[in-house]
Formats: C-alpha cells, sequence, structure tokens
C-alpha cells in the first residue's frame, strides 16, 4: 500500500538537525530540541509500527518513479521495528549525553551529529533499493566518524584511525558488490533483484557476490575474523557515543546481512556452511577475548562480537524458529548493549574508572543503582524470565530442530562464558570492598553535577531497563511480532508484491 | 576496450591493498583512495561500454530498440565520488592531526589497546 507518510522519521530527523545548525554553540537550545525531537520521533515510530503492524506492508515511491525504475521505500514489521528501536535508544542516548558530556565538547555540534547520524540509520532501515542502503550505510559512517574523534584526545585519535580504515573498507567492499550485482541483473531495487538473481546463468558469480556482500557486512557487525577493529576503538569515545555505536551501529549491518541474504540471495549450502563457521568462530573468540579484559568497556566490547555471533549463528541455521530467535535476539541486544554502556559511563562517574580491579564497593554505597544495573547484567546472560532467556531458547531449539548441534554447543559455550564474565563484573565492581582512588581532576564526578544532569544520566538507564523488562516479562508479545517478522524473512513474496505489484508476484 | 578497463581495475585495487598494507600512515590513505578510484571504473564496466550512443532515446519511441548507454552507472559513480571525496577529506584531516598528536607516521607506534585507567 502506497503511503508517502513512511519516510516522516528520516525527515524529521534531517529537519532537526538542520534546526540545531542554527543554534551552533547555544547547547541550552540544543538540548531541549533534541530532546522534543526524541519524544515526536518515538511518537512517529509508534504510529509506523501500528500502521504496518495493521495494514501490512507500506511503500513509498520516490519522486513517483514506478519499481523497479525509481527508488522505493519499504515498511515493513522488521523495518518499522527496527525505526521504532532506534528511536528508543537515540531518545535515551540523547538524554545520557545531556548529562554527561562536558558543555566544552558539546560545543563542537554533538547534537546536529548526532541527529544526522539517527537520520542516516532510520533511512537505512526503511530503503528498499540497495544503492540507497549504500548511501545511507555513508551517511551513517561519516557522522560516526565526527562522534568518535569528539574532543580530539589521544586516545580517541588512535581509536578513530582505526575505525575510519576498516569502516572504508567495508564501504568500498560493498560497493564493489553492488556494482557487479547490477552488472549481473541490471536492477538495483531489493525485491526486484530477488526475482531477477535466480534467473542468471553464471551462478558461481552470484555466490561470489553473495560472499563480498558478506564481507562488507561482516565488517560493519563484526564477525570473526574482521571484528578487531571493534575492540580497538570502541573503548575510546566518550560513554554516550559507544553506547549508540554500540546499540545500533554494528545491528545495521546484521539487519542488511538478514535483508540481502532472505530477500536476494537465499544461502545454499555453501554459504550456510560458511555462515555457521563464522558464527561458531565469532562465539567462541569474542567470549575469550572478553575473559581476558580488565577494562569494563573492553569486556563490552568483546560481548557485543560474541552477541552478534549467536545472531549470526541463527541466520546460518536458516530455519523459520532459529529466524524468530535471530529477531527476538536482535531486539533484546540492542537495549541491552546500550544500556550496558550507558551503565558503564555512570560508573565511571561515580568512581572515576572502568578498571575492575581498582573498582568496588557499589553495592554498599549506592544499592539501588546496583538493583538497576543488575537488570541488563542478568539480561546479557539470560536468566529467565529476563529478555535474554526467550532469544536463547529459540535459537537454541532451532538448532536442535535443524540438527546443527555444533552451533548448539558453540551458543551453550558463549551463554556460559558470558556468565563466567558477568559474574565476575558482578563480584568484582559490586560487592568487593571498594579501594580508595585517587581523585582525577579532569573528570567531572557525579557527585560534583547539577540534580538535573544527574537526573539526566540515570532516567535513560531506568528508561531501558524497564524496556528491557517488557520485553522479558511480555515475551508472548514480542515473540509475535518475531514470529511474523521472520515468517515475512521466509516468505518473501507478500515485499515483493507490495513493492512490484500484483502483476510481478513470483510464480508459487 | 573492456579488457584495457578489467587491467586497469585489477591494478588500481591491487596497488590500493598493497599501500593499505604498509606502515605509513599516509600510504594508508593514498591506498584507500586508489581503491575507490577501481571501484568506481568498476561500476563504469559493468554497466556495458558502448560506444558512440547517447544515453536517452527519441521522444516520439515508447519502446526502445537501439542500442543506448545505461544512465544508472553514470549516477551510480558520481555518487560514489562525490561519496567518497567526502570520507576522504576527513580521514585526510585525521590524519594530519593523528601526525600532530602522534608525531610520527609510523602505524605500529599507536597504543594498540586502551591505556590502563
Amino acid at each position: 500500500m502506497s503511503n508517502p507518510f513512511i519516510v516522516l522519521p528520516v525527515i524529521l530527523q534531517l529537519a532537526t538537525a538542520i534546526i540545531m545548525i542554527f543554534f551552533w554553540g547555544k547547547i541550552a537550545i540544543q538540548k531541549v530540541l533534541s530532546l522534543l525531537s526524541g519524544v515526536v520521533n518515538l511518537g512517529i515510530a509508534i504510529w509506523l509500527f501500528g500502521l504496518v503492524w495493521r495494514d501490512g506492508i507500506q511503500v513509498m515511491h520516490a519522486g513517483g518513479w514506478e519499481a523497479p525504475f525509481g527508488i522505493t521505500f519499504v515498511a515493513d514489521v522488521f523495518s518499522a521495528l527496527m525505526v521504532l528501536l532506534t528511536a528508543i535508544c537515540g531518545i535515551a542516548v540523547s538524554q545520557y549525553s545531556s548529562g554527561s558530556i562536558r558543555d566544552k565538547l558539546m560545543k563542537f555540534g554533538f547534537y546536529p551529529i548526532f541527529h544526522f547520524l539517527l537520520m542516516g540509520l532510520n533511512g537505512g532501515f526503511l530503503t528498499g533499493d540497495i544503492f540507497n542502503l549504500y548511501v545511507w550505510f555513508e551517511v551513517i559512517i561519516i557522522s560516526s566518524f565526527v562522534l568518535i574523534t569528539l574532543g580530539g584526545e589521544k586516545i580517541q585519535i588512535e581509536g578513530a584511525v582505526k575505525y575510519v580504515t576498516m569502516n572504508l573498507l567495508a564501504s568500498i567492499i560493498f560497493l564493489t558488490a553492488i556494482a557487479l550485482l547490477y552488472g549481473l541483473t541490471g536492477s538495483l531495487n531489493m525485491a526486484d533483484l530477488s526475482l531477477k538473481v535466480a534467473e542468471v546463468n553464471n551462478q558461481k558469480l552470484v555466490n561470489v557476490t553473495a560472499v563480498l556482500f558478506f564481507i562488507g557486512f561482516g565488517i560493519k557487525s563484526a564477525i570473526f575474523p574482521l571484528y578487531f577493529w571493534l575492540p580497538a576503538s570502541y573503548h575510546a569515545p566518550p560513554p554516550a557515543v559507544s553506547a549508540i555505536f554500540a546499540g545500533l551501529l554494528t545491528k545495521v549491518g546484521i539487519y542488511a546481512i538478514l535483508r540481502i541474504f532472505t530477500l536476494i540471495f537465499v544461502p545454499d549450502e555453501f554459504m550456510r556452511e560458511l555462515i555457521g563457521w563464522v558464527a561458531v568462530m565469532t562465539i567462541v573468540t569474542g567470549a575469550l577475548g572478553a575473559i581476558t579484559e580488565f577494562n569494563l568497556r573492553e569486556i563490552f566490547s568483546y560481548l557485543i562480537i560474541c552477541h552478534i555471533g549467536f545472531m549470526i549463528a541463527g541466520l546460518g541455521i536458516y530455519t523459520e524458529i532459529a529466524l524468530v530467535g535471530v529477531i527476538f535476539y536482535l531486539i533484546h541486544d540492542i537495549i541491552v548493549k546500550t544500556n550496558l554502556y550507558l551503565m558503564a559511563g555512570l560508573i565511571y562517574k561515580i568512581k572515576g574508572t572502568y578498571n575492575i580491579k581498582r573498582l568496588g564497593g557499589f553495592y554498599k554505597s549506592y544499592p539501588k543503582l546496583t538493583l538497576l544495573m543488575a537488570i541488563p547484567l542478568f539480561s546479557l546472560v539470560g536468566v529467565p524470565p529476563l529478555s535474554g532467556f526467550w532469544a536463547k531458547i529459540f535459537l537454541i531449539e532451532g538448532g536442535f530442530a535443524a540438527q546443527q548441534y555444533i552451533m548448539v554447543l558453540a551458543i551453550i559455550l558463549g551463554s556460559l562464558i558470558t556468565l563466567i564474565i558477568v559474574a565476575k563484573i558482578w563480584a568484582e565492581v559490586f560487592w568487593k570492598e571498594s579501594v580508595e582512588l585517587p581523585k582525577r581532576d579532569y573528570i567531572k564526578y557525579f557527585h560534583e553535577l547539577t540534580p538535573k544532569k544527574q537526573y539526566a544520566i540515570v532516567m535513560p538507564i531506568l528508561a531501558l531497563s524497564m524496556v528491557s523488562l517488557f520485553i522479558g516479562f511480555g515475551a508472548e508479545y514480542v515473540i509475535r511480532v518475531s514470529q511474523q517478522i521472520a515468517g515475512d524473512l521466509v516468505n518473501t513474496s507478500y515485499y515483493i508484491e507490495a513493492v512490484l505489484g500484483i502483476q510481478n508476484k513470483p510464480a508459487p | 576496450m573492456e579488457i584495457l578497463l578489467v587491467i586497469i581495475i585489477g591494478m588500481l585495487y591491487g596497488s590500493g591493498i598493497y599501500m593499505m598494507l604498509r606502515r605509513s600512515l599516509v600510504k594508508l590513505i593514498i591506498g584507500l583512495i586508489l581503491i575507490s578510484h577501481g571501484v568506481n571504473i568498476l561500476i563504469f564496466l559493468v554497466g556495458g561500454i558502448v560506444k558512440g550512443h547517447p544515453p536517452i532515446i527519441d521522444g516520439s519511441l515508447q519502446v526502445l530498440t537501439d542500442i543506448y548507454a545505461d544512465p544508472i552507472p553514470q549516477a551510480l559513480i558520481l555518487t560514489a565520488i562525490v561519496i567518497s571525496f567526502g570520507l576522504q577529506s576527513f580521514a585526510i584531516i585525521l590524519i594530519k592531526r593523528t601526525y600532530k598528536i602522534v608525531k610520527t607516521d609510523d602505524l605500529d607506534e599507536l597504543n594498540p589497546q586502551g591505556e590502563e585507567i
């Protein structure tokens, strides 16, 4: 169904960013604008999700050009869900940053660039054209380049060089793959490609193109052996920036992999083997990397990698139950990873260090905050009835049903090592006796902040924990959404029919 | 003609990747620039090289019967050039700043892990 309003999230973020540029340097006004835009974006995202859930897939043909000649924007349930999650994490991180990032750094244009980042994310999730996806990826990475170098100190510049290089390489590989795909099929529209790829004579070249897409998106989503830029760079920027990167930027890669490998290239035996082995290695190396680290944010960086491996494992199994697990895991992971990084930032603000060997005594001094922080940590492990549990159950069930026992073993091993790591963090940070830490003068400690800023830091963590609890306790709603999405991903004829019209429906 | 372009693309990709693997910051950027040139010419090549025909058809025709040049790769290449120009300019300024802070061009001198804080 044609609806021109589905690109409203993109236009809203663009308008917000442009208006904020006119108020460059006036931080107070930018903070109010950001809060306003965050609330409106959340409202639009909820409306869009409700519309798509009720009425089916919505499309918009840009400029009135019919698909497959023009660029199409498609909002199916998967896209609307990702836009909703972006809106939730966006408003949480923008509020957190209003309390935690120093005003001196804000004056470098943090808020406009942040909203350009959100615009790129919304655009990437809503597009139905593969070159347009490349353009939105570039918008995302250039905004993330600016955010990761915010402040310009030595650690940030060093992390930024690695981040910039790997992301530029990923874009180039992605563009190579698009070029090859265009040369083979002559189309750029995702729904049209889904029909045309099956008709290409040279299927071996199609496999090569599929692997190139996997590598390009794999660098962005940090799979083995392409993930080494992530632990080298995610500990460098301010905590709010790390949080939005951890929660959303790797998941854009996962979203793109899911779209490409369910819609355009249906993985054959070789691809599924490849994806499966990559997933197993990602889980194992991510988990083992996390055990060796003592910096809280480094531990979380390796845990991102480990949990990306879970989602890739579900894709490698490639049955409908496994895809339900992947979608549920995606929802759970976006909220939890953002929350974990925000939480790490709060611990840093209170204590002054990220090193878990020197932290301690958190439970004794801040029992209520400890309870709040327990929710994302235990969700990460998968303690029932929190959100991680349901996601892992579906993945393991899918693995058993498809007799992929090595992947089930890897998932269980990854969960076990996550448990060990979270137990270590819990014991070191929260239970251990606290030591007297030297007061550093370049950090503005938590107790030195105004109450408004203190609320701004704690409220997003509380809100995201509430969302995690809702996903966990209200799992039946999320399971229904995930099943709908998994069904749409496996049975792509609804998507193709919505974009190209009835007459081009593929033969059943 | 196509074989010449294929050789050029191969040389650009190869030299770009070779430069990226060097130990110097400046050579890293030069490598990235060479690879993005390679990708642009690849897009040009896969669009089909047609000599002497414009990418437009006669206004009176409804169906395309004659040979024409594909207009889409030109749009893709232009977009890719502009995007990579913006990204490269950012990367060059980043390298200038890195040199000012780290005081060396040697990539091995960059701190591999975060400092203990």
